[in-house]
């Protein structure tokens, strides 16, 4: 088997991987701010698959194009979510809050089963079944252009962070909340922009997944889990840890769907997940607190 | 994991009034005589209410009494369904004797999660994650065990007529005494448990583990018991299960939803009380049968209807009733002492 055959399959992980980044990226932002562990995070992907989908089945848009429509439409949601129902739970027993957010997820997963039904969607593109060369490796056009996709939302949102007035407020919040306060930040508005900062994202990984993967209702709770898995993998609440995650378990998952049985490679991540919170619960990137 | 629970003086025991004992024990003859006169749906729609019931008390004994929240015990049912079905389609081994086994591997598997959890210092979010992956790991490899079925399903032989107690196998009637009993069997076992010594270590574990530990409890011990309490009880509903529906697919009996649904009775009765699992089932199911049947007799056929209406339950009761409905009706209606009355 020569060299070139694994190349490229850790490379399409790789890509693949990105986008799992990115949806672990919208959980890392909420549970570093609002200190709320989302657990209907796949849920809110799939809706963006099913955004997605039924934008490029009713008006012919390519993912790529319907993701930022599908961000808007979460970020309003997760807005809303946070400033309705979460808010009052900032201050509550951590599983007070797990309790709300499964009943959101099992609200989530069951209406889409009964809007969509349990069948498999997908939204059609041209270049499908196009490959591209990339030195001595050939890529999916569908996996580079997702791949490329994640990375410019995930540097959009970084840049966010780093350099604009309000990234710079959301994350004197996260470092101290009493603080931010006492300067004059509104906390519950800045929380309820984080949180559908993290919905708008893992809204837009959830149409660039349509590209890879078609949208099932099923798929939630198994995608919920693999960014809980790619966050504490990569470091609960950091970002560049989670992006760096979501690449580690995307190019094992790859590897092990290769050596072993496709049907067994969520068996690996699961592996993964165990072995750091036994041995660096604080994740590769993350901080001891 | 601590500052949820008020101690409003019920939690300790039952700590009924004269009007709250006359009402459970018109409960419980009620129960006794419900197969004379229910229907065969009845039966059913109870027998589920109580099964439910039954693994709510038992998840309860680790989040209820040692705040300890598992979000896959799905695994503990699974591996009690799994094995005893398993002893007997290939060993003739009836589930009386089955059960011994399949409740020994459920508590293993618990004490492996336990002890990795509480000896690596696993806490909060990050120790319900480690259950949720053991019952996905379990969920994906059982998938792959063609032994037990796989994916394919495993299946329990059926003979119509067939009265066996000795092997679990007879009419709903029979089933329904079972899990009743099963029912009561854990409502005594909590309250015996919460008011022994290892009980009062669990609520004081639960709401101060560093003071706990301060004043000489043993936080690994404790939990750990609660674990495989919770555990072994939980795998006994697992073997009711296989031998009652006679078929097991890991998709189903391993899944995030069971262990959600595993979680309403308590969450929707109350998290810590005694009878909070039994009434939350009782709420719960049949809301939950009732409207799958009014929309199943209007002609509709939507799957995910019930769970949907499960979820709403969680997300109302958590906003407006935290501490569960069992403790607000019992004030409500005067079943409890209340705090100060004299014992």
């Amino acid at each position: 088997m020569p060299i070139d055959y694994y190349l490229n399959i850790a490379a399409s992980g790789l890509l693949t991987g990105l986008v799992y980044g990115l949806a672990a990226l919208g959980l890392s932002v909420i549970f570093g701010v609002v200190r709320v562990v989302n657990f209907a995070h796949g849920e809110m992907m799939v809706a963006g698959m099913y955004g997605a989908v039924l934008l490029g089945g009713y008006a012919g848009l390519d993912p790529l194009l319907a993701a930022p429509l599908v961000a808007a439409v979460l970020f309003g949601c997760g807005w809303l979510l946070q400033r309705g129902l979460v808010n009052r739970f900032v201050e509550r027993p951590e599983h007070m809050q797990f309790i709300l957010l499964l009943g959101i997820a099992t609200i989530l997963v069951n209406g889409m089963l009964m809007l969509f039904g349990p069948d498999a969607r997908n939204v059609a593109v041209p270049y499908s079944f196009d490959t591209v060369e990339v030195g001595p490796l050939l890529l999916d056009a569908v996996r580079l252009r997702a791949g490329a996709a994640a990375i410019i939302v995930a540097a959009a949102l970084f840049a966010f962070f780093r350099f604009s007035r309000t990234g710079t407020a959301i994350r004197a919040c996260a470092d101290n909340p009493l603080g931010a306060r006492v300067v004059g930040l509104n906390i519950d508005g800045l929380y309820a922009l984080t949180f559908g900062i993290g919905a708008g994202v893992v809204g837009i990984a959830g149409a660039l997944m349509t590209l890879l993967v078609d949208a099932r209702p099923q798929l939630a709770p198994e995608y919920t889990l693999l960014s809980f898995i790619i966050v504490i993998v990569g470091g609960l609440g950091s970002l560049p840890g989670a992006l760096l995650g979501g690449v580690l378990i995307g190019v094992s998952e790859a590897l092990a769907g290769f050596l072993l049985m496709p049907s067994l490679k969520s068996l690996f991540s699961y592996g993964v997940l165990i072995v750091v919170l036994l041995l660096r619960p604080q994740g590769l990137l993350g901080k001891r607190s | 994991m601590s500052g949820g629970f008020k101690d409003n003086g019920m939690r300790w025991g039952l700590g009924l009034t004269g009007r709250g004992a006359a009402l459970l024990v018109v409960a419980a003859v009620a129960l006794a005589v419900a197969p004379f006169v229910a229907d065969r749906y009845l039966l059913s729609v109870l027998t589920t209410v109580l099964w439910f019931a039954y693994v709510g008390q038992a998840w309860n004994v680790m989040m209820g009494f040692s705040g300890l929240l598992s979000l896959g015990h799905a695994l503990y049912v699974g591996l009690g369904a799994y094995v005893s079905a398993a002893l007997f389609v290939h060993y003739g081994i009836g589930p009386w004797a089955g059960l011994v086994p399949a409740v020994l591997v459920a508590v293993a598997a618990g004490c492996i999660i336990g002890f990795l959890g509480f000896r690596f210092g696993v806490k909060g979010v990050h120790f319900a994650l480690l259950t949720i992956a053991f019952a996905e790991v379990a969920r994906v490899g059982f998938d792959h065990i063609t032994w037990l079925g796989g994916s394919g399903g495993f299946f329990l032989p059926v003979e119509a007529g067939a009265s066996d107690p000795l092997n679990l196998r007879g009419s709903p009637t029979l089933f329904y005494y079972v899990v009743l009993a099963l029912v009561l069997g854990a409502l005594a076992l909590s309250r015996v448990l919460l008011h022994s010594r290892l009980g009062y270590q669990w609520l004081a574990v639960r709401e101060e583990p560093d003071a706990a530990e301060a004043s000489g409890v043993d936080l690994f011990h404790a939990r750990m018991t609660a674990v495989a309490v919770s555990s072994a009880l939980t795998a006994l509903g697992g073997v009711f299960q296989a031998f009652y529906f006679n078929n097991l697919f890991p998709e189903q009996a391993f899944s995030m939803g069971r262990s959600i649904e595993i979680i309403l009775p308590a969450i929707v009765g109350g998290i810590g009380t005694l009878v909070g699992p039994i009434l939350g089932a009782f709420i719960l199911t049949p809301l939950g049968e009732a409207l799958t049947f009014v929309i199943e007799t209007g002609g509709l056929d939507l799957p995910g209807l019930k769970q949907l209406f499960y979820g709403l339950a969680l997300v109302v009761i958590v906003v407006f009733r935290p501490e569960g409905v069992w403790p607000w009706l019992a004030r409500r209606l005067g079943l409890v002492r209340q705090p100060g009355e004299g014992a």
